[in-house]
Protein backbone atom coordinates (compact mmCIF):
# COMPACT_ATOMS: atom_id res chain seq x y z
CA UNK A 1 0.00 0.00 0.00
CA UNK A 2 1.46 3.38 -1.09
CA UNK A 3 1.57 6.42 1.41
CA UNK A 4 -0.87 8.24 -0.32
CA UNK A 5 -3.42 5.18 -0.20
CA UNK A 6 -2.62 5.62 3.48
CA UNK A 7 -3.28 8.82 3.89
CA UNK A 8 -6.55 8.94 2.14
CA UNK A 9 -7.92 5.65 4.35
CA UNK A 10 -6.48 7.91 7.57
CA UNK A 11 -8.50 11.08 6.28
CA UNK A 12 -11.26 9.00 5.49
CA UNK A 13 -11.85 7.53 8.74
CA UNK A 14 -11.23 10.96 10.36
CA UNK A 15 -13.77 12.47 8.70
CA UNK A 16 -16.55 9.75 9.28
CA UNK A 17 -15.00 9.79 13.03
CA UNK A 18 -16.32 13.94 13.35
CA UNK A 19 -18.74 13.76 11.51
CA UNK A 20 -20.05 10.53 14.53
CA UNK A 21 -18.56 13.22 16.69
CA UNK A 22 -20.49 16.17 15.50
CA UNK A 23 -23.83 14.44 15.67
CA UNK A 24 -23.60 12.73 19.09
CA UNK A 25 -22.57 15.86 20.74
CA UNK A 26 -24.98 16.95 23.85
CA UNK A 27 -24.54 21.13 23.22
CA UNK A 28 -25.32 22.74 20.25
CA UNK A 29 -21.77 24.41 20.42
CA UNK A 30 -19.87 21.22 20.33
CA UNK A 31 -21.35 20.09 17.77
CA UNK A 32 -20.71 23.68 15.71
CA UNK A 33 -16.99 22.61 16.30
CA UNK A 34 -16.91 19.69 15.09
CA UNK A 35 -18.88 20.67 11.66
CA UNK A 36 -16.37 23.42 11.19
CA UNK A 37 -13.58 20.68 11.40
CA UNK A 38 -15.38 18.23 9.27
CA UNK A 39 -15.70 21.49 6.77
CA UNK A 40 -11.82 21.50 6.73
CA UNK A 41 -11.66 18.28 6.81
CA UNK A 42 -13.72 17.63 3.70
CA UNK A 43 -11.74 20.54 1.82
CA UNK A 44 -8.56 18.26 2.47
CA UNK A 45 -10.59 15.43 0.65
CA UNK A 46 -11.82 17.78 -2.34
CA UNK A 47 -8.18 18.29 -2.73
CA UNK A 48 -6.61 14.74 -2.91
CA UNK A 49 -9.99 14.24 -5.61
CA UNK A 50 -7.82 17.27 -7.89
CA UNK A 51 -11.40 19.40 -7.21
CA UNK A 52 -9.09 22.50 -5.95
CA UNK A 53 -12.07 24.91 -6.67
CA UNK A 54 -14.48 23.10 -5.04
CA UNK A 55 -11.66 22.57 -2.16
CA UNK A 56 -11.02 26.52 -1.74
CA UNK A 57 -15.65 26.71 -1.36
CA UNK A 58 -16.10 24.18 0.96
CA UNK A 59 -13.17 25.55 3.09
CA UNK A 60 -14.41 29.44 2.45
CA UNK A 61 -18.10 28.80 3.19
CA UNK A 62 -18.36 25.20 4.93
CA UNK A 63 -15.53 26.08 7.23
CA UNK A 64 -15.65 30.06 7.47
CA UNK A 65 -19.01 30.95 6.62
CA UNK A 66 -21.51 28.44 8.06
CA UNK A 67 -19.53 28.30 11.26
CA UNK A 68 -20.13 31.92 11.32
CA UNK A 69 -23.52 31.26 10.96
CA UNK A 70 -24.11 28.39 13.31
CA UNK A 71 -22.29 30.06 15.92
CA UNK A 72 -24.37 32.71 16.21
CA UNK A 73 -27.50 30.54 16.14
CA UNK A 74 -26.28 28.67 18.75
CA UNK A 75 -25.53 31.68 20.59
CA UNK A 76 -29.15 32.30 20.19
CA UNK A 77 -30.41 29.29 21.40
CA UNK A 78 -28.46 28.92 24.19
CA UNK A 79 -31.24 30.32 26.54
CA UNK A 80 -33.82 27.74 25.39
CA UNK A 81 -31.38 24.53 24.96
CA UNK A 82 -32.17 22.58 28.30
CA UNK A 83 -36.27 22.67 27.44
CA UNK A 84 -35.10 21.68 23.42
CA UNK A 85 -33.16 18.72 24.90
CA UNK A 86 -36.15 17.34 26.65
CA UNK A 87 -38.02 17.44 23.60
CA UNK A 88 -35.71 15.02 21.98
CA UNK A 89 -36.60 12.20 19.69
CA UNK A 90 -36.26 8.90 21.11
CA UNK A 91 -34.17 6.57 21.11
CA UNK A 92 -36.15 4.07 18.98
CA UNK A 93 -36.35 7.09 16.24
CA UNK A 94 -33.17 8.30 16.57
CA UNK A 95 -31.96 4.43 15.56
CA UNK A 96 -34.38 4.32 12.57
CA UNK A 97 -32.91 7.79 11.22
CA UNK A 98 -29.42 6.32 11.67
CA UNK A 99 -30.37 3.28 9.86
CA UNK A 100 -31.94 5.12 6.57
CA UNK A 101 -28.65 7.43 6.47
CA UNK A 102 -26.70 4.54 6.80
CA UNK A 103 -28.67 3.06 3.74
CA UNK A 104 -28.56 5.70 1.82
CA UNK A 105 -24.94 6.29 2.20
CA UNK A 106 -24.22 2.32 0.85
CA UNK A 107 -26.62 2.90 -2.00
CA UNK A 108 -24.43 5.97 -3.49
CA UNK A 109 -21.21 4.49 -2.36
CA UNK A 110 -22.60 1.38 -4.42
CA UNK A 111 -23.98 3.96 -7.45
CA UNK A 112 -20.26 5.37 -7.46
CA UNK A 113 -18.60 1.57 -7.45
CA UNK A 114 -20.10 0.39 -9.72
CA UNK A 115 -19.80 2.75 -12.30
CA UNK A 116 -18.35 1.38 -15.59
CA UNK A 117 -14.68 2.35 -16.10
CA UNK A 118 -13.93 4.77 -17.61
CA UNK A 119 -16.76 6.23 -16.35
CA UNK A 120 -18.98 8.72 -18.16
CA UNK A 121 -18.16 12.28 -18.20
CA UNK A 122 -18.19 15.59 -20.75
CA UNK A 123 -14.42 16.45 -19.26
CA UNK A 124 -12.96 15.79 -22.79
CA UNK A 125 -15.91 17.39 -24.87
CA UNK A 126 -14.85 20.70 -22.22
CA UNK A 127 -11.67 20.10 -22.17
CA UNK A 128 -11.53 20.35 -26.22
CA UNK A 129 -13.86 23.50 -26.39
CA UNK A 130 -12.06 25.91 -23.75
CA UNK A 131 -9.77 27.46 -26.46
CA UNK A 132 -13.32 29.46 -27.69
CA UNK A 133 -14.01 30.82 -24.31
CA UNK A 134 -10.49 32.34 -23.43
CA UNK A 135 -10.23 30.94 -20.42
CA UNK A 136 -7.41 28.78 -18.87
CA UNK A 137 -9.38 26.95 -15.95
CA UNK A 138 -11.81 24.45 -17.64
CA UNK A 139 -13.89 24.82 -14.06
CA UNK A 140 -14.62 29.00 -14.56
CA UNK A 141 -15.09 28.40 -18.27
CA UNK A 142 -18.22 25.37 -17.03
CA UNK A 143 -19.45 27.89 -14.69
CA UNK A 144 -18.96 30.81 -16.72
CA UNK A 145 -19.77 30.02 -20.07
CA UNK A 146 -20.78 26.37 -20.64
CA UNK A 147 -23.25 26.35 -17.97
CA UNK A 148 -23.86 30.54 -17.72
CA UNK A 149 -27.57 29.73 -17.06
CA UNK A 150 -26.81 27.78 -13.94
CA UNK A 151 -24.56 29.95 -12.15
CA UNK A 152 -27.11 32.94 -13.33
CA UNK A 153 -30.10 31.43 -11.64
CA UNK A 154 -27.87 30.25 -8.18
CA UNK A 155 -26.76 34.35 -7.98
CA UNK A 156 -30.30 35.04 -7.92
CA UNK A 157 -31.27 32.00 -5.34
CA UNK A 158 -29.08 33.56 -3.32
CA UNK A 159 -30.43 36.99 -3.32
CA UNK A 160 -33.77 34.99 -2.68
CA UNK A 161 -32.37 33.25 0.43
CA UNK A 162 -31.10 37.39 1.61
CA UNK A 163 -35.05 38.32 1.06
CA UNK A 164 -35.93 35.71 3.15
CA UNK A 165 -33.50 36.43 5.92
CA UNK A 166 -34.90 40.38 6.06
CA UNK A 167 -38.30 39.17 6.00
CA UNK A 168 -37.70 37.78 9.81
CA UNK A 169 -37.44 41.47 10.89
CA UNK A 170 -40.22 42.63 12.89
CA UNK A 171 -42.26 45.70 11.45
CA UNK A 172 -40.83 48.20 13.62
CA UNK A 173 -37.56 47.91 12.64
CA UNK A 174 -38.24 46.83 8.93
CA UNK A 175 -35.21 48.11 6.71
CA UNK A 176 -33.12 48.98 9.53
CA UNK A 177 -29.80 48.06 10.67
CA UNK A 178 -28.98 43.76 10.72
CA UNK A 179 -27.79 42.36 13.74
CA UNK A 180 -26.78 44.21 16.88
CA UNK A 181 -24.43 46.97 17.33
CA UNK A 182 -21.07 45.08 18.04
CA UNK A 183 -19.02 46.73 20.30
CA UNK A 184 -15.44 46.09 21.11
CA UNK A 185 -12.89 47.44 22.75
CA UNK A 186 -11.04 49.56 19.99
CA UNK A 187 -7.48 49.54 21.80
CA UNK A 188 -8.07 45.32 22.33
CA UNK A 189 -7.24 42.55 19.94
CA UNK A 190 -10.11 42.26 18.04
CA UNK A 191 -10.12 46.07 16.79
CA UNK A 192 -6.23 45.18 15.76
CA UNK A 193 -6.87 42.31 14.01
CA UNK A 194 -9.67 43.76 11.92
CA UNK A 195 -7.59 47.02 10.93
CA UNK A 196 -4.55 44.61 10.47
CA UNK A 197 -5.96 41.51 7.89
CA UNK A 198 -8.66 43.44 6.31
CA UNK A 199 -6.08 45.28 3.59
CA UNK A 200 -4.17 41.45 3.36
CA UNK A 201 -7.22 39.89 3.38
CA UNK A 202 -8.94 41.99 0.46
CA UNK A 203 -5.79 41.62 -1.65
CA UNK A 204 -5.91 37.94 -1.37
CA UNK A 205 -10.04 37.83 -2.13
CA UNK A 206 -9.76 40.41 -5.02
CA UNK A 207 -6.11 37.82 -6.29
CA UNK A 208 -8.18 34.75 -6.16
CA UNK A 209 -11.16 36.01 -8.29
CA UNK A 210 -8.74 37.09 -10.83
CA UNK A 211 -6.46 34.27 -10.79
CA UNK A 212 -9.68 32.14 -11.36
CA UNK A 213 -9.70 32.83 -15.08
CA UNK A 214 -6.83 30.26 -15.47
CA UNK A 215 -5.91 28.60 -11.93
CA UNK A 216 -7.97 27.64 -9.48
CA UNK A 217 -10.11 30.02 -7.64
CA UNK A 218 -12.86 32.19 -9.27
CA UNK A 219 -15.39 35.11 -7.88
CA UNK A 220 -17.26 32.96 -5.61
CA UNK A 221 -14.28 32.22 -3.19
CA UNK A 222 -12.81 35.71 -3.72
CA UNK A 223 -16.55 37.16 -2.61
CA UNK A 224 -16.55 35.36 0.12
CA UNK A 225 -12.98 36.37 1.32
CA UNK A 226 -14.10 39.76 0.71
CA UNK A 227 -17.31 39.02 2.73
CA UNK A 228 -15.34 37.71 5.56
CA UNK A 229 -13.06 40.76 5.82
CA UNK A 230 -16.07 42.93 5.79
CA UNK A 231 -17.71 41.35 9.20
CA UNK A 232 -14.53 41.00 10.60
CA UNK A 233 -14.66 45.07 10.82
CA UNK A 234 -18.41 44.70 11.87
CA UNK A 235 -17.62 42.13 14.82
CA UNK A 236 -14.84 44.04 15.70
CA UNK A 237 -17.24 47.36 15.97
CA UNK A 238 -14.97 49.26 13.79
CA UNK A 239 -18.05 50.11 11.19
CA UNK A 240 -21.85 49.48 11.61
CA UNK A 241 -24.01 46.79 9.10
CA UNK A 242 -25.53 49.18 6.96
CA UNK A 243 -29.57 49.75 6.80
CA UNK A 244 -31.13 47.57 4.47
CA UNK A 245 -33.45 49.69 2.53
CA UNK A 246 -30.24 52.29 1.91
CA UNK A 247 -30.41 52.56 -2.07
CA UNK A 248 -26.30 52.04 -2.85
CA UNK A 249 -27.16 48.68 -1.24
CA UNK A 250 -29.54 47.20 -2.67
CA UNK A 251 -27.93 48.57 -6.24
CA UNK A 252 -24.70 46.96 -5.20
CA UNK A 253 -26.87 43.32 -4.42
CA UNK A 254 -28.49 43.42 -7.74
CA UNK A 255 -25.44 44.26 -9.82
CA UNK A 256 -24.53 41.16 -10.13
CA UNK A 257 -27.52 39.26 -11.25
CA UNK A 258 -28.37 42.50 -13.34
CA UNK A 259 -24.87 42.24 -15.03
CA UNK A 260 -25.54 38.65 -15.87
CA UNK A 261 -29.19 39.03 -17.87
CA UNK A 262 -28.02 42.09 -19.40
CA UNK A 263 -25.44 40.15 -21.12
CA UNK A 264 -27.45 37.31 -22.23
CA UNK A 265 -29.93 39.24 -23.67
CA UNK A 266 -27.82 41.27 -25.27
CA UNK A 267 -26.08 37.57 -26.65
CA UNK A 268 -30.03 36.77 -27.49
CA UNK A 269 -29.86 39.90 -29.88
CA UNK A 270 -26.57 39.70 -30.93
CA UNK A 271 -25.66 35.53 -31.04
CA UNK A 272 -29.11 34.79 -31.09
CA UNK A 273 -29.13 32.36 -28.45
CA UNK A 274 -29.35 33.55 -24.61
CA UNK A 275 -26.48 33.95 -22.82
CA UNK A 276 -24.47 33.11 -26.38
CA UNK A 277 -20.88 35.46 -26.12
CA UNK A 278 -19.42 36.55 -29.43
CA UNK A 279 -16.37 34.09 -29.26
CA UNK A 280 -13.92 37.46 -30.07
CA UNK A 281 -15.29 38.85 -26.47
CA UNK A 282 -15.98 36.58 -24.81
CA UNK A 283 -12.96 36.57 -22.28
CA UNK A 284 -14.17 40.84 -21.48
CA UNK A 285 -17.40 40.28 -21.22
CA UNK A 286 -16.89 37.13 -18.74
CA UNK A 287 -14.29 38.99 -16.92
CA UNK A 288 -16.86 42.01 -16.51
CA UNK A 289 -19.70 39.57 -15.44
CA UNK A 290 -17.37 38.39 -12.76
CA UNK A 291 -16.28 41.70 -11.01
CA UNK A 292 -20.05 42.30 -10.83
CA UNK A 293 -20.42 39.11 -9.15
CA UNK A 294 -17.51 39.16 -6.65
CA UNK A 295 -19.37 42.39 -5.54
CA UNK A 296 -23.02 40.76 -5.33
CA UNK A 297 -21.40 38.07 -3.83
CA UNK A 298 -19.17 39.59 -1.04
CA UNK A 299 -22.37 42.09 0.00
CA UNK A 300 -25.11 39.25 0.40
CA UNK A 301 -22.92 36.52 1.93
CA UNK A 302 -22.05 39.35 4.50
CA UNK A 303 -25.72 40.32 4.67
CA UNK A 304 -26.77 36.79 4.97
CA UNK A 305 -24.20 36.39 8.07
CA UNK A 306 -25.43 39.77 9.72
CA UNK A 307 -28.88 38.89 10.12
CA UNK A 308 -32.50 39.89 10.02
CA UNK A 309 -32.85 43.50 10.88
CA UNK A 310 -32.89 44.43 14.74
CA UNK A 311 -32.29 48.24 14.57
CA UNK A 312 -34.43 50.79 12.79
CA UNK A 313 -32.44 52.46 10.47
CA UNK A 314 -32.88 56.01 12.27
CA UNK A 315 -30.26 55.38 14.58
CA UNK B 1 22.55 18.90 -3.45
CA UNK B 2 19.10 17.68 -3.36
CA UNK B 3 19.43 14.90 -1.58
CA UNK B 4 20.79 17.38 1.28
CA UNK B 5 17.72 19.24 0.52
CA UNK B 6 15.42 16.66 0.71
CA UNK B 7 17.06 16.03 4.06
CA UNK B 8 16.77 18.79 5.34
CA UNK B 9 12.84 18.96 4.68
CA UNK B 10 12.15 15.15 6.48
CA UNK B 11 14.42 16.70 9.26
CA UNK B 12 12.12 20.20 9.14
CA UNK B 13 9.38 18.32 8.70
CA UNK B 14 9.33 15.95 11.24
CA UNK B 15 10.57 18.60 13.85
CA UNK B 16 7.56 20.51 13.49
CA UNK B 17 5.02 17.18 13.54
CA UNK B 18 6.65 16.48 17.27
CA UNK B 19 5.95 20.25 18.13
CA UNK B 20 2.37 19.19 16.64
CA UNK B 21 1.95 16.25 19.04
CA UNK B 22 3.30 18.19 21.83
CA UNK B 23 0.59 20.62 21.55
CA UNK B 24 -2.33 17.78 21.10
CA UNK B 25 -1.08 16.25 24.07
CA UNK B 26 -1.07 19.18 26.11
CA UNK B 27 -4.20 20.44 24.55
CA UNK B 28 -5.72 16.92 25.69
CA UNK B 29 -3.89 17.02 29.01
CA UNK B 30 -3.76 19.97 30.98
CA UNK B 31 -6.53 21.26 33.39
CA UNK B 32 -7.67 24.24 32.19
CA UNK B 33 -8.17 26.69 29.37
CA UNK B 34 -5.53 29.25 30.05
CA UNK B 35 -2.95 26.14 30.26
CA UNK B 36 -3.82 24.89 26.91
CA UNK B 37 -4.27 27.70 25.27
CA UNK B 38 -0.21 27.81 26.26
CA UNK B 39 0.13 24.26 24.58
CA UNK B 40 -1.75 25.30 21.38
CA UNK B 41 0.63 28.31 20.61
CA UNK B 42 3.88 26.08 20.40
CA UNK B 43 1.84 24.04 17.52
CA UNK B 44 0.97 26.72 15.65
CA UNK B 45 4.55 29.16 15.74
CA UNK B 46 6.85 26.38 16.11
CA UNK B 47 5.28 23.53 14.20
CA UNK B 48 4.11 25.62 11.80
CA UNK B 49 7.38 27.68 11.22
CA UNK B 50 9.02 24.42 11.06
CA UNK B 51 6.57 21.93 8.42
CA UNK B 52 6.78 25.47 6.27
CA UNK B 53 11.18 25.65 6.77
CA UNK B 54 10.94 22.44 5.69
CA UNK B 55 8.73 22.74 2.78
CA UNK B 56 10.63 25.98 1.65
CA UNK B 57 13.58 23.97 0.04
CA UNK B 58 10.69 22.46 -2.43
CA UNK B 59 9.37 25.11 -3.45
CA UNK B 60 9.33 25.87 -7.25
CA UNK B 61 10.12 29.37 -7.13
CA UNK B 62 11.12 32.05 -4.71
CA UNK B 63 7.21 33.36 -5.38
CA UNK B 64 6.08 30.03 -3.90
CA UNK B 65 8.18 30.03 -1.14
CA UNK B 66 6.73 33.93 0.28
CA UNK B 67 3.46 32.47 -0.39
CA UNK B 68 4.08 29.35 2.32
CA UNK B 69 5.76 32.24 4.90
CA UNK B 70 2.72 34.30 4.63
CA UNK B 71 0.82 31.68 5.62
CA UNK B 72 2.74 30.90 8.27
CA UNK B 73 2.46 34.45 9.22
CA UNK B 74 -1.23 34.67 8.84
CA UNK B 75 -1.52 32.28 11.12
CA UNK B 76 0.55 33.30 13.51
CA UNK B 77 -1.90 36.59 13.34
CA UNK B 78 -4.87 34.66 13.71
CA UNK B 79 -3.71 32.43 16.62
CA UNK B 80 -2.47 34.91 18.57
CA UNK B 81 -5.41 37.24 18.46
CA UNK B 82 -7.72 34.53 19.55
CA UNK B 83 -5.52 33.35 21.76
CA UNK B 84 -5.75 36.73 23.53
CA UNK B 85 -9.78 36.63 22.97
CA UNK B 86 -10.31 33.27 24.42
CA UNK B 87 -8.04 33.51 27.49
CA UNK B 88 -10.07 36.89 28.07
CA UNK B 89 -13.10 34.93 28.10
CA UNK B 90 -11.82 32.11 30.46
CA UNK B 91 -11.08 34.94 32.90
CA UNK B 92 -13.95 36.49 32.93
CA UNK B 93 -16.16 33.04 32.99
CA UNK B 94 -13.63 32.31 35.90
CA UNK B 95 -14.11 35.63 37.72
CA UNK B 96 -17.89 35.24 37.61
CA UNK B 97 -17.89 31.34 38.53
CA UNK B 98 -16.33 32.47 41.55
CA UNK B 99 -18.73 35.24 41.95
CA UNK B 100 -21.02 32.26 42.28
CA UNK B 101 -23.26 34.02 39.14
CA UNK B 102 -24.51 32.48 36.48
CA UNK B 103 -22.98 33.05 32.50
Amino acid sequence: MTIAAALEIALAVLVLGVAVWTIAARETFVAVVGFVAYGLLLALVWVRLDAVDVALTEAAIGGGLSGVLLLGAAARLRTTEVRAAAEAPGKILRIGAALLSAMVAAALAAGVLLLPDPAPTLAPAVAANVAATGLGNPVTSVLMAFRAMDTLLEKIVLLLALIGVWSLAPDRVWGGHPGPRHQADPLGVLAYLARLLPPVGIVVGIYIFWTGADQPGGAFQGGTILAAMWLLVIMAGLTDAPPVSRRWLRLVLIAGPAVFLLVGLTGLLMGGAFLAYPVAYAKPLILTIEVAMTLTIAVTLGLLLAGAPERSAGR
Amino acid sequence: MSVALDIVTIAAISAGALFFLAGTVGLLRFPDPLTRLHALTKADNLGLGLVVLGLLPQAGSLRDGLKLVCVWLLVLLAGATVSQLIARAALASEASDQRGEFL
